[in-house]
């Protein structure tokens, strides 16, 4: 079902067809709801925001969207087509690259094999050619690196680049772990509270290299995110969750003015 | 001063990705090089190849093909003794079925059947990891040990039960059995652990060895990367083992001359494996460090107190070695996990900068 209409946000940007569209997901664990009938879509060029209070199933949902669970019921459509249930690597190689809300770098690697990781998807030469470091092997060996160093400029990491992750800053290692997720080329990102645990610098940097890259590249953008002024300022679109529920879904300030958002927020009086 | 990198600045990716992107460190190696195929086969006494030159380079190579499974991927093995036996028993069978067979391909071929046995028993490692997988790895040791005494077909029906190299010829030379010259036998070692060793660095360095490593860091976001984890822990698997299986043929072709199954039990995963400790995990070069450090150490408690001219008993020597060795594993744990490789990588750095201190 793919929707070409597409909109147009108040910076002026055309934003594309549905990319991504969540079919009535739900997701239980034994006895546990963890989503509940949820349906959304994500558009080609958007910053789509997932948000919720603690253990509203903002995780699960973006664990789904990965892969990472099977939902139990509902359907999962991607570039016009459905899903069918596979496993999170497969997931990966069809364009779907993510971070991690605790960093999961390869900690023993300098930062440049953890973001040449990111390259393993377009890396297809035999055993024997990288036995050999020959022919096709090096050859590929040499243009992703060309690819990587283009991701370390772009998140300014250069001066870091043979350092080994292990003893990196907190703010940095969040960055390696974006450049680790972009150098996949990836048509849609998955960013797990990005700014988690970041002082407001960070912040700041992080959200510029957000931005930067759904404009220069047009990586699509799906993200979590607890602070509320970054995700009112950076998204396009919000969907808001509560207990496993959609109770949510527009522009910032569409959401921002929903009664049933500022309860769940807020509270109510009883 | 000797080791100074300044102005040497790369100019492309190749280059930076070359094998010794330090002028140094090739220098060194070519030294190395000359030592160990010239001067080394020019100099060395019979004594010398038969209980330092060949038995360190053969253990350098067992130790290499687990430092592929444990300290790359990241995958726990006590089953290495058992696979170095299926690579000499394989190449005993092909040796003995087909004589007209060139040994040297024998040997090479023998690591296939152990790499196919290594997957097999690298299935586990799918769902269980770190200690129940080398409980699971404990169980291929204890098998084909006994497989290697019960199945008569495998040592041809020899009363005595054990696998004896026959005189092997190549190009009119003898290469491998009773006839065959030590330093025959070096050459054949030094050949094949130089080539292992090369094609190990590249795999090592190149996309496979990034692979390997992520699964070992973290697998979960290994998979959500694109990482086929299956994949890539049975080719860890099937490479180690066919690593290992080579080097246990050329452990009784080349070194032993002859076999009884209970040399492949588990002393002997336990030796290769502490060579590996000590050298260091997920590191190509830390297997030779260690290699020469266990097989040399027992071989300089002999000779020492006879210089000094100290009497001092065998026996006692051999305690002496067991008790060094110990405390050397503990020490390395405690003081440098990452071992021998690691301490020379210090070393290195320290040395560029040498003499400033920064």
């Amino acid at each position: 079902m793919k929707d070409t209409e597409g909109y147009m946000t108040a910076d002026g940007r055309q934003i594309g067809g549905v990319l991504m569209e969540m079919k009535n997901i739900t997701l239980r664990f034994g006895g546990v709801v963890a989503i509940q009938d949820i349906s959304f879509d994500i558009r080609e060029g958007e910053i789509r925001a997932i948000i919720g209070p603690n253990g509203a199933g903002k995780s699960s949902m973006l664990n789904v969207i990965s892969g990472f669970y099977t939902p139990s019921e509902g359907e999962v459509w991607y570039k016009g087509s459905k899903r069918p249930p596979m496993k999170p690597f497969e997931v990966a190689r069809l364009g779907v690259a993510r971070t991690f809300q605790n960093i999961a770098l390869f900690e023993g690697m300098s930062v440049l094999d953890n973001v040449m990781t990111g390259r393993l998807t377009h890396m297809h030469a035999g055993i024997g050619a990288q036995a050999l470091w020959w022919g096709k092997a090096r050859d590929e060996e040499i243009e992703n690196r060309r690819k990587v160093e283009e991701v370390i400029d772009f998140l300014e990491i250069q001066a870091i680049r043979k350092t080994p992750v292990g003893n990196l800053p907190y703010g940095l290692k969040k960055r390696v772990e974006l450049a680790r997720a972009l150098a996949a080329e990836p048509s849609i990102l998955l960013l797990d509270e990005p700014m988690a645990g970041m002082n407001v610098e960070e912040k700041e940097d992080m959200s510029r290299f957000i931005l930067d890259v759904n404009d220069e590249f047009g990586t699509t953008i799906a993200l979590i995110e607890h602070d509320m002024g970054v995700v009112m300022d950076l998204s396009d679109r919000v969907v808001v969750m509560d207990y496993g529920k959609k109770i949510g879904d527009g522009t910032p300030d569409e959401v921002r003015n929903n009664q049933d958002v500022i309860d769940a927020y807020l509270g109510v009086a009883h | 001063m000797l080791y100074r990198t300044a102005g040497q600045f790369k100019t492309s990716y190749k280059t930076d990705q070359a094998l010794f992107p330090i002028r140094q460190d090739a220098i060194l190696l070519a030294i190395i090089l000359v030592f160990v195929w010239v001067i080394f086969p020019l100099t060395a006494s019979e004594f010398t190849f038969q209980a330092i030159l060949i038995p360190v380079l053969i253990f350098a190579l067992a130790s290499m093909g687990l430092n592929i499974l444990t300290g790359f991927a990241g995958q726990l093995s006590l089953g290495t003794g058992a696979f170095m036996g299926v690579g000499a028993y394989a190449c005993y069978k092909m040796i003995t079925l087909m004589p007209w067979m060139n040994p040297i391909v024998a040997i090479l071929l023998s690591g296939v059947f152990s790499a196919g046995i290594g997957v097999v028993f690298g299935i586990p490692s799918l769902r269980i990891k770190g200690f129940y997988l080398a409980i699971a790895t404990l169980a291929a040791q204890f098998f084909l040990v006994w497989l290697f005494e019960k199945w008569a077909w495998l040592y041809n029906y020899n009363s005595s039960g054990a696998i004896q190299v026959p005189n092997l010829e190549m190009f009119g030379t003898y290469i491998s059995g009773p006839q065959a010259a030590s330093v025959t036998e070096y050459y054949v070692v030094l050949f094949v652990v130089t080539l292992l060793t090369m094609l190990c660095i590249n795999l090592t360095r190149g996309n496979l060895g990034r692979t390997w490593k992520a699964t070992r860091d973290m697998d979960i976001a290994a998979e959500l990367i694109g990482i086929n984890l299956m994949k890539s822990k049975l080719t860890a698997f099937a490479i180690s083992s066919y690593i290992v299986g080579v080097a246990g043929a050329l452990y009784v072709f080349m070194w032993k001359g002859a076999a009884e199954p209970n040399v492949f039990d588990i002393p002997l995963s336990f030796q290769v494996l502490f060579i590996a400790i000590i050298g260091g995990l997920g590191s190509i070069m830390g297997n030779f460090l260690g290699a020469i450090l266990i097989v040399g150490l027992p071989v300089v408690l002999n000779l020492l107190p006879n210089l000094l001219g100290i009497p001092i008993d065998s026996a006692m020597v051999e305690h002496l070695n067991i008790m060094i060795v110990g405390s050397l594993i503990i020490f390395f744990l405690i003081i440098e996990p990452h071992g021998l490789a690691r301490l020379w990588a210090l070393i290195r750095e320290k040395l560029i900068i040498w003499p400033f201190p920064h």
